[in-house]
């Protein structure tokens, strides 16, 4: 036993101990409650951190096996410049365009056979069938198709965002209640009258879970889909290459920003969830 | 009212066209048609300028039916023909002995060994973390958050780094890609079943307790048979992200076997027809687990009397 990993072990137990008693304490004002949720799992992030670095100390694991987080930390200052490039490359132009035109196109599609039982019927069993499949798979194809640069890559997102807001849009197009359709009808409203003012706004939150879910799939679609080929910026080709030249560190940089930007992506659309359908059940605090 | 309700009493139709009327079949059939005539219609489309040319440079003169009848048939063509990836598949299948390294079937092993003990770990410890997570309060207060945090994660990237580096140390073969598809496979379970295990009412516990039954009997005779629902909901999820984290996992080995090396090994030499042809193993791969799944289900929900 030496002093990292026991003073790593002691840390753990303290944490664990502090979190426990924090779980017990049960305050009354709403936003003593909101900062305590917010600290235990901080707490335990953190304390992820320290094992982390005291195992790797303290059993001497060679950095390329496991980098501990200082290292990590250390790369991620020194090679901003590099880190920034590859996140405009990878995040701000392969996925946010390929979100961006995979879910408007799966939007669209929904609304456009909303009239068609019929389509609904065929297109829906495929669409489901067709999430469930390694979609990824064809990365290669579009970059054969759309060369080496990000606009293969937002195909890729394209193809992978769009089936989950098909699916998703046309499965909330039917959650408004008979009551408030027959209302709409009393009302004499046209077609588009009850979608815009009835129908969307029910649909909002089926919506919304599609757009979270593609936040995270967007971002695993770009960056395997540069593992295919790309130029030289991107994130996904600096962690094929950095892996090759056993920069680990590089890498695990890499991946940070990669989890930072997936986690604010879903973090702005929950956030933007919240503004839209306030008026939802799921949204309702207490 | 729609017309087909109107004319629905009246017209006399043998069961079987009224089920295929209003049934998913019919639709679902005639969607697929039109899908493949689409393809059909992108491959002369798609295929066209390289063939205009190559006819060029021989001097040869063409028709449209040419044209049409050799987009189809190209070696290499930007959107291989539906018929020419069915023709690869049935040769790489059927074609060649099954323990050639050429058969689509010896790579699809690989992918599926891979997929399924990386499946079968990741549910073991999504429903232990899960345990975890409903009997604990400070784990779920603590650990949840970081679950649902680590799906917003860009976990495939990782994929490439697992591998060398368990490489490095010269663990290779199956283990390496198995966890990748371990680790994308526990969160859907553990999400899943936390919220199975909770999904008993009040009630119900309640009456537990007036049983005076124990936390291993609650477990087992209550919040485990309500939670069955959720696992295989969430299994069958799990089971389709791990073998998108085999296949993945397969990128950075080298291209040696198992259907993503032979994706990209095809994008390597340009071999469309190859990557179609493990496009299409790789779903017909995914359908077979997501209905085993589901038969699974049904088969365990109707001996818990559940009515189909």
């Amino acid at each position: 036993m030496n002093w990292a990993l026991t003073g790593a072990l002691l840390f753990w137990a303290a944490a664990w101990a502090l979190n426990e008693w924090l779980a017990r304490l049960n305050p009354h004002s709403a936003s003593a409650r909101r900062a305590l949720g917010l600290l235990i799992p901080a707490i335990f992030g953190i304390t992820l951190l320290v094992v982390w670095e005291g195992v790797v100390r303290g059993f001497d694991i060679s950095p390329v096996l496991l980098t501990p987080p200082s290292a990590i930390w250390t790369r991620i200052t020194s090679s901003l410049p590099t880190l920034w490039a590859d996140f405009q490359q990878t995040f701000l132009k392969a996925v946010l365009i390929g979100y961006a035109i995979g879910c408007g196109a799966g939007f669209l599609t929904a609304i456009a056979i909303d009239r068609s039982p019929f389509l609904q019927r065929g297109l829906m069993p495929l669409g489901n069938f067709v999430s469930a499949l390694p979609i990824i798979g064809v990365a290669p194809i579009m970059v054969m198709w759309f060369g080496f640069d990000w606009p293969s890559k937002a195909a890729v997102v394209i193809i992978m965002t769009f089936f989950p807001m098909l699916v998703n849009t046309v499965e909330g197009l039917s959650a408004s209640s008979a009551i408030d359709r027959d209302l709409m009808r009393t009302y004499a409203s046209s077609y588009w009258q009850t979608l815009f003012k009835l129908r969307l706004p029910a649909a909002a939150p089926f919506i919304f879970n599609a757009l979270k879910i593609n936040s995270t799939l967007a971002l695993i679609g770009a960056i395997v889909a540069e593992f295919f080929g790309t130029p030289i910026v991107g994130m996904g080709f600096r962690i094929s290459t950095e892996v090759g030249r056993m920069n680990i560190d590089m890498v695990w940089a890499e991946i940070a920003m990669a989890a930072l930007a997936g986690s604010l992506f879903y973090g702005a659309v929950a956030l933007l969830e919240r503004a839209v359908t306030f008026w939802h059940p799921s949204m309702r605090s207490g | 009212m729609t017309a087909a309700a109107d004319t629905a009493p009246t017209r006399t139709t043998t069961p079987v066209f009224r089920r295929a009327v209003e049934g998913k079949a019919l639709p679902i059939l005639i969607v697929l048609g039109v899908i493949i005539l689409i393809w059909y219609a992108f491959t002369v489309y798609l295929n066209a300028p390289w063939q205009i040319d190559a006819y060029e440079r021989a001097g040869t003169e063409w028709t449209a039916t040419d044209l049409v009848r050799d987009t189809m048939a190209q070696e290499r063509p930007v959107l291989p023909s539906p018929h020419q990836v069915v023709a690869e598949i049935w040769k790489t299948t059927v074609g060649t002995r099954l323990t050639s390294k050429r058969n689509l079937f010896y790579h699809a092993w690989i992918t599926l060994s891979s997929t399924l003990l990386g499946f079968v770990i990741g549910t073991a410890l999504g429903v232990l973390l899960a345990v975890g997570i409903v009997h604990n309060r400070a784990m779920d207060k603590s650990v949840m958050p970081w679950v649902i945090a680590s799906q917003t994660i860009p976990i495939l990237a990782v994929a490439p780094m697992i591998i060398v580096v368990l490489n490095a140390i010269g663990l290779s073969g199956l283990l390496p890609k198995a966890l990748i598809s371990t680790y994308l496979s526990f969160f859907p379970v553990v999400v899943g079943m936390v919220k199975g295990f909770r999904s008993p009412e009040a009630f119900q516990l309640d009456l537990m307790r007036t049983y005076n039954a124990s936390g291993t009997q609650t477990f087992w005779k209550l919040r485990w048979p309500a939670a069955l629902p959720y696992l295989f909901t969430s299994m069958k999820v799990a089971v389709a992200i791990s073998l998108v984290g085999a296949i993945v996992g397969e990128l950075p080995t080298g291209a040696v076997s198992g259907l993503g090396a032979r994706l990209l090994a095809g994008s390597y030499y340009g071999q469309t027809v190859q990557i179609w042809s493990a496009l299409f193993m790789a779903a017909a791969l995914a359908a077979l687990l997501v209905g085993l799944v589901g038969i699974g289900q049904r088969v365990v929900m109707a001996r818990l009397g559940a009515k189909p």
